[in-house]
């Protein structure tokens, strides 16, 4: 099938700025569901609020388009109750991390089979560039007008502590390591994070001195290195990416599997 | 054959009126006085093949429990007002995307942790209006477990005949009372089945077009139709949409479907209100109160009524004003400082005859707290 059979042409013009990261993500996730062979009915995709949350109304599958940082609980509801559908989850940073980081952490314990994928353009876009829980220390926001004091999340560091199952880092510079990322994440029993580093020139790019969208992306090649790199050693400021965790741990649903046996048994 | 009779709390009356419903997904967070429903619910849901869930918090249980009905569970969530007030964020996505599911407000003295173990009815402005924006609710009450059995089955067919979301308020003393409940044969109670559509795969199927009777036939999540479903105004097909035709309907819609069927959605018991001089009107465990001493009084001669309303919201205002019209005093018993009473002024011909007997301090309302108000209205003394 090709990419526009996976989308809703009702839906388009979409909402994203030129230059904006998103639309990439957007397509490395269904070339990987095309590459896995998933049938769209058997797909929800489930979001909270902002740019990033778009993604699940362009997509042809069973969409929700719920609250702000609320999709990880919606997702539970959804994927408790019909195990045998592939739940997608696009997230921005905000969504994932500030208004619904207590969803993400507890969605991450559960080890609940679900695929998070934090698009990770460290600010607050639809809003108009309020500074992130994903925001560096110094960069500039509409929030953060003399630089951010807060120290941000380490995302990966962050889901691993809380116990995701499957824990990956990529950008929107590297796209077909995006889609394999992607393939494995969706494939894998348990709760996945992807964390995408995506650019926002319009409201990140535009207040740190970054307009260009080619330099944006330039940094993803030059700020990351692979994980475990010899660059990493001699530069230890470097973004590490690929997949940091990749583990077969009890998953929910499946628990929940045992409890009714065990209920049953009882009785 | 004879029927089983079980001793059991409100709270217990309430999961097994959900269990004979139809409930198939739980998703809670302990909080008193509640908590009871979610652990009868944890034991009862894996033998029943059901699902249970403890969320981190009352925020995520709401959204748990509509993203399980979309899959086309019917669903519930218990709390209490502390929780309740988290859960309004949800409760109004349910509202807006026509999602049923029950949520139980086991209410407790507020504002804020006020008193986790006492009594009140302080929630039952927030059940109206909890959630931002204008929108219709459904709220319902009983003052027993035998009534509470039923009236969580009612809360579950109005959720699924109206695709909202049914407020059912209890208080910590239905809650919490253990009493005799005699348990309704299956059959004996009405049990409405989520409407599924009719309309086959392959073609095009609108989420939000109401039938001709005003139904929006529901497609299960994971079924042949995928569509979206958003807390945006939305058009026939869940798409976002701000035309202001779009929303002006979707924005009618949503108040129309509930408030033009308030006859449908009411639930009232009546005592001796027909020739009532003095009548009162009350809801939840307050009514228990307010009937011991409507009894009591007659037995004495004295012509006392009670009126208890079991649906709040929407509030049936003419059904009110009629059973009003005839009383010379009205006394609105409740645990509030008179939520249920603006109401009824508002709906009687003269509210100057509308009086408030009330305890707000935690403690049950006695027949002595009402009796004072009784005494005043008839010119005696206290």
């Amino acid at each position: 099938m090709a990419v526009k059979d996976y989308i809703r042409k009702r839906f388009f013009p979409h909402i994203w700025c030129p230059g904006c990261g998103h639309g990439t993500i957007m397509v490395a996730i269904i070339r990987a569901i095309e590459n896995l062979g998933l049938e769209k009915n058997n797909i929800a995709a489930i979001s909270g609020i902002g740019c990033s949350a778009r993604i699940s109304g362009y997509l042809d599958f069973h969409t929700l388009h719920t609250l702000h940082g609320r999709a990880l609980a919606f997702a539970t509801g959804v994927k408790l109750n019909k195990p045998e559908l592939t739940v997608i989850v696009p997230m921005g940073d905000g969504d994932a991390c500030a208004i619904g980081g207590n969803h993400f952490i507890h969605a991450a314990r559960r080890n609940i089979d679900v695929t998070a994928i934090i698009m990770n353009n460290s600010i607050y876009g639809m809003t108009g560039g309020q500074n992130s829980p994903l925001t560096g220390y110094g960069d500039f926001a509409t929030t953060a007008p003399f630089g951010n004091m807060d120290q941000p999340f380490d995302v990966v560091k962050l889901a691993t502590g809380a116990g995701a199952s499957f824990v990956a880092r990529t950008t929107t510079y590297h796209v077909n390591p995006m889609v394999k990322i992607l393939e494995k994440a969706i494939t894998h029993k348990g709760f996945s994070v992807v964390e995408i580093l995506s650019q926002c020139p319009t409201q990140f790019g535009r207040r740190n001195k970054i307009p260009s969208v080619v330099d944006m992306l330039n940094s993803y090649k030059t700020d990351t290195t692979p994980i475990g790199s010899k660059e990493k050693e001699n530069n230890p400021d470097l973004i590490e990416r690929g997949i940091f965790i990749q583990e077969e741990r009890p998953e929910y649903c499946a628990e929940y599997d045992k409890v009714m046996e065990r209920a049953s048994k009882e009785r | 054959m004879k029927k089983e009779v079980v001793f059991v709390q409100g709270n217990e009356a309430c999961v097994r009126g959900a269990l004979y419903a139809g409930l198939g997904f739980f998703a809670g967070y302990p909080i008193t006085p509640s908590t009871e429903i979610a652990e009868l619910l944890s034991r009862r849901l894996p033998e029943t093949k059901g699902k249970f869930i403890q969320m981190e918090d009352e925020i995520s249980s709401m959204c748990a429990i509509v993203g399980a009905s979309l899959t086309g569970k019917k669903v519930m969530t218990a709390t209490s007002g502390p929780g309740f007030s988290l859960m309004q964020e949800a409760l109004g996505f349910a509202v807006m995307t026509e999602t049923p599911c029950v949520v139980v407000d086991v209410q407790r003295g507020g504002p804020s942790t006020g008193l986790p173990t006492s009594v009140s009815q302080g929630d039952v402005m927030q059940a109206r209006w909890g959630t931002h924006g204008d929108h219709a609710v459904i709220a319902l009450t009983a003052s027993n477990s035998q009534d509470v059995f039923a009236i969580t089955v009612e809360a579950f067919n109005l959720a699924e005949t109206f695709r909202t979301p049914v407020v059912l308020l209890l208080d910590e003393v239905v809650g919490h009372t253990r009493e005799k409940l005699v348990l309704p044969k299956a059959g004996e109670i009405n049990v409405v089945a989520r409407l599924k559509t009719s309309v086959p795969e392959g073609t095009d199927y609108h989420p939000y077009l109401p039938r001709d009777d005003g139904r929006l036939p529901m497609s299960d999540f994971g079924g042949v139709h995928r569509h979206n479903v958003t807390g945006l105004t939305h058009d026939m097909w869940g798409f976002p949409s701000s035309k202001p035709d779009i929303v002006y309907g979707l924005m009618h819609h949503l108040a129309d479907k509930i408030e033009t069927n308030v006859n449908e959605i009411t639930r009232v018991k009546e005592f001796f209100v027909d020739d009532a001089e003095c009548l009162l009107i009350s809801y939840g465990s307050a009514a228990r109160t307010a009937l011991h001493i409507v009894k009591n009084r007659r037995a004495r001669g004295e012509k006392l009524g009670l009126l208890e309303l079991q649906t709040l919201w929407p509030f049936p205002a003419k059904l009110v004003r009629e059973r009003c019209s005839s009383a010379n005093h009205i006394i609105v018993v409740e645990m509030n400082m008179g939520q249920i009473l603006g109401e009824v002024k508002k709906a009687v011909k003269n509210p100057d005859g509308v009086f408030l007997a009330n305890r707000i301090d935690g403690g049950f309302i006695t027949p002595s707290d009402v009796l004072n108000f009784i005494r005043i209205t008839q010119g005696k003394g206290m």
